[in-house]
């Protein structure tokens, strides 16, 4: 075990997957040479040298175009999206090639492909560093949509997106890159997909969150507690595969949900858990599920902390939710 | 059909294509003729089940045969093809039997991708042919990974990206290139530039004077060639790859050719083509123009012009009738291959 910060866990299990496996290969816009902007890939350059650790051009079709093609010959790479505000050069070499290539070559040519990204806002980044747009991802079948929110969880998770067969979007929540601090087990301990982690236990609400979201929520439960309210707390983990079993328990224990995410609303992660749970629990609720979002507006950057579901925000949603019944 | 317009005849004595040709010359040359009769014959039967609802769509390749039977003959097996839209023949010169690409045309339980596609979007592993999506210049960004991996495995072989005219105005044309050219890696860039993208001539494409000429601005060599001629296409695909296994520059080559059908059985050229394109595009039939040269050189007579004729035609309809006979895939078929093992259950099903 070592105390890590979650952007060294990233790098920590970049470097043992990279040990374990050389067909494992980074790639991105200054991952080699300068380490990556947030540091994720430091000192993989100098360990593994420049046919593994590609500084590339900048361009982010490239960047995942010439790794679906590596993984087609049989190398297992992991790009870098520098944030996941400029993964929309790449949207198309995404959702129509990584996403279909298994599918349309019927089995022929899985893509064995990991893009980490780092996303979401609180770091005055304005319109285009802070975007939080997963569901863009979670809508296209045949792409795996992971946001750890610890440091074992970031480098448990990502050994296993490296190891997995299928295309991994693997989201990285920067704002708690530094912040957030854990002990991470050494060696190769994954941690695998469908999951979701239950952070605290509680009897009266339900609070599922993931990525950077979850030290809001868990601060919520905690003030929530204060005021009587027992408060459960699901980190997700893994947006797909979802793990809709801990979803509907966790529901039918409380029988009331609060979803949080930073991403919009509209058509936002919490849309569809807000419908699995109108399907799969409806007997059990007993009061409206509530969403705490990110508004439907642009990413503002004066604003921040307007936009960003607050502690606040979340305690007022959930003793709303006990209030209702 | 020959004598009909004049087909502009191919510029060589026997000696000096012999002498591009390698050590079997007259074997390669009848081979070519072969595929390329096969390849005809294949179009022409299949745009015709098409227009009787036999089969949904076809987009054929006619007139563009020689790159594709010099790219399939001159390639080795270990060597990868990244296909563009018009390719398939390349998949069958290297291997893969007909019979499976016109079960994969006919979308049935035996195509090798259990009618996921629409037609002509064959995918065939055993031959390093890589299944193409219909997104205009998406594969050519695969040919610099898996020309990565050529490398980093020390493996000399060649990532073949083909890519029509129209594909050089995309995304993925200048990321391709670029990232090539920057890792020095063994990609060879296959421009088969048929002159139209659907109704867009390539005058209205790009306001360079030859498409190879874009290479330059990547630091590579791009050199137009006449894709019409066999022994032309030959020499410079043979060429190239030589260079490329020996650990040379990636290069690009533009393969000038006519489209002498439709863009796919969904489109009617008379809406913009030129009245002369017909004959123009007649003049450089490259199956033509090589049946012309071979006979003048006595590589070519009527019997064996009949024989590789009733060869094709046995061998088109036997696969089709093999494909008519063959239910649809499975139902299970379209839950499938989403992922290596589903990830949850799929809604609906
Ligand atoms: C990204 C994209 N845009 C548009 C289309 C529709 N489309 C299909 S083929 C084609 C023209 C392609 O021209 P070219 O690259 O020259 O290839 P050719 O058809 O001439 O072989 C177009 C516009 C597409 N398939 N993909």
């Amino acid at each position: 075990m070592s105390e890590l910060t979650l952007v060294q866990a990233v790098n920590r299990g970049l470097a043992e997957a990279m040990r374990a496996d050389p067909d494992v290969l980074v790639l991105g816009e200054d991952v080699g040479v300068n380490g990556g902007v947030f540091r994720a890939t430091d000192g993989l350059l100098k360990e593994f040298g420049a046919d593994r650790v590609l500084d590339t051009p900048l361009s982010e079709t490239g960047i995942v175009g010439s790794a679906i093609g590596m993984a087609l010959y049989g190398l297992k790479p992991v790009a870098e999206i520098q944030f996941l505000d400029f993964i929309y050069p790449a949207f198309d070499q995404i959702v129509s090639e990584l996403a279909k290539m298994r599918y349309r070559s019927g089995g022929q040519y899985p893509c064995h492909v990991v893009v980490r990204a780092p996303y979401g806002g609180g770091i005055k980044g304005g319109l285009y560093h802070s975007q939080s747009t997963e569901a863009y991802f979670c809508h296209t079948a045949g792409l795996k949509v992971v946001v750890p929110s610890t440091p074992a969880d970031a480098k448990g998770l990502l050994l296993s997106a490296i190891a997995d067969e299928d295309p991994v979007i693997f989201l990285e929540p920067k704002r708690i890159y530094r912040s957030v601090t854990g002990e991470v087990p050494e060696g190769a301990t994954r941690v695998p997909f469908g999951q979701a982690r239950s952070v605290r236990s509680g009897t009266d609400v339900s609070l599922f969150a993931y990525g950077a979201m979850i030290p809001v929520v868990t601060e919520a439960a905690t003030a929530l507690e204060a005021e009587g309210i027992s408060a459960e707390v699901l980190d997700l983990r893994t947006l797909v595969p979802l793990d809709e079993e801990a979803v509907l328990r966790s529901v039918g224990r409380t029988g009331r949900a609060v979803v949080v995410h930073e991403a919009a609303r509209f058509c936002g992660f919490g849309a569809e858990l807000s419908a699995l749970l109108a399907e799969k629990a409806f007997y059990s609720l007993k009061a409206p599920i509530a969403r705490v979002t990110g508004y439907d507006t642009p990413f503002p950057y004066a604003l921040e902390n307007v936009y960003l579901p607050s502690v606040e925000r979340v305690v007022a949603a959930a003793r709303e939710t006990v209030r209702a019944s | 059909m020959a004598g009909t317009p004049a087909v502009a005849p191919l510029p060589y004595t026997r000696a000096q294509a012999f002498n591009v040709l390698g050590p079997k010359p007259e074997e390669t040359l009848r081979t070519a003729y072969r595929w390329m009769i096969r390849a005809r014959t294949l179009d022409a039967r299949m745009l015709a089940l098409q227009r009787q609802g036999r089969v949904g769509f076809y987009g054929a390749a006619t007139g563009q045969e020689a790159v594709n039977v010099a790219a399939g003959l001159a390639s080795r097996p270990e060597d990868w093809v990244l296909p563009g839209l018009r390719e398939q023949l390349v998949a069958l010169v290297r291997g893969h039997p007909l019979d499976r690409y016109v079960h994969h045309l006919f979308a049935d339980a035996q195509d090798p991708a259990l009618g996921r596609n629409m037609p002509c979007h064959p995918t065939a592993r055993e031959v390093h042919y890589v299944s193409m999506s219909s997104v205009i210049g998406t594969q050519i960004s695969h040919a610099v990974g898996v020309g990565r991996g050529m490398r980093n495995r020390r493996e000399a072989a060649v990532a073949l990206a083909f890519f029509g005219d129209g594909a050089t105005s995309s995304n993925d044309f200048h990321a391709g290139l670029n990232l090539a050219a920057v890792g020095r890696l063994p990609v060879l860039f296959v421009c088969t530039n048929n002159q139209w993208a659907i109704s867009v001539p390539v005058e209205r494409q790009t306001a360079a004077r030859t498409l190879a000429a874009k290479a330059a601005a990547y630091g590579l060599a791009g050199t137009r060639v006449d894709g019409t001629d066999l022994v032309a296409c030959w020499a410079a695909l043979s060429g190239a790859l030589e260079r490329l296994r020996r650990g040379g520059a990636p290069e690009m080559l533009e393969f000038l050719l006519y489209r002498m059908t439709a863009h796919s059985s969904s489109d009617d050229p008379t809406r913009y083509q030129p009245a002369d394109w017909a004959a123009r595009a007649l003049a450089h039939d490259p199956l033509a123009r090589l049946a012309q040269w071979m006979r003048r050189e006595g590589l070519l007579d009527d019997a064996f012009q009949t024989e590789v004729q009733s060869e094709a035609d046995e061998a088109v309809r036997a696969a089709i009738r093999a494909a008519e006979a063959t239910p649809a895939p499975p139902e299970a078929a379209l839950t499938e291959d989403v992922f290596a093992r589903p990830a949850s259950p799929i809604p609906g099903r």
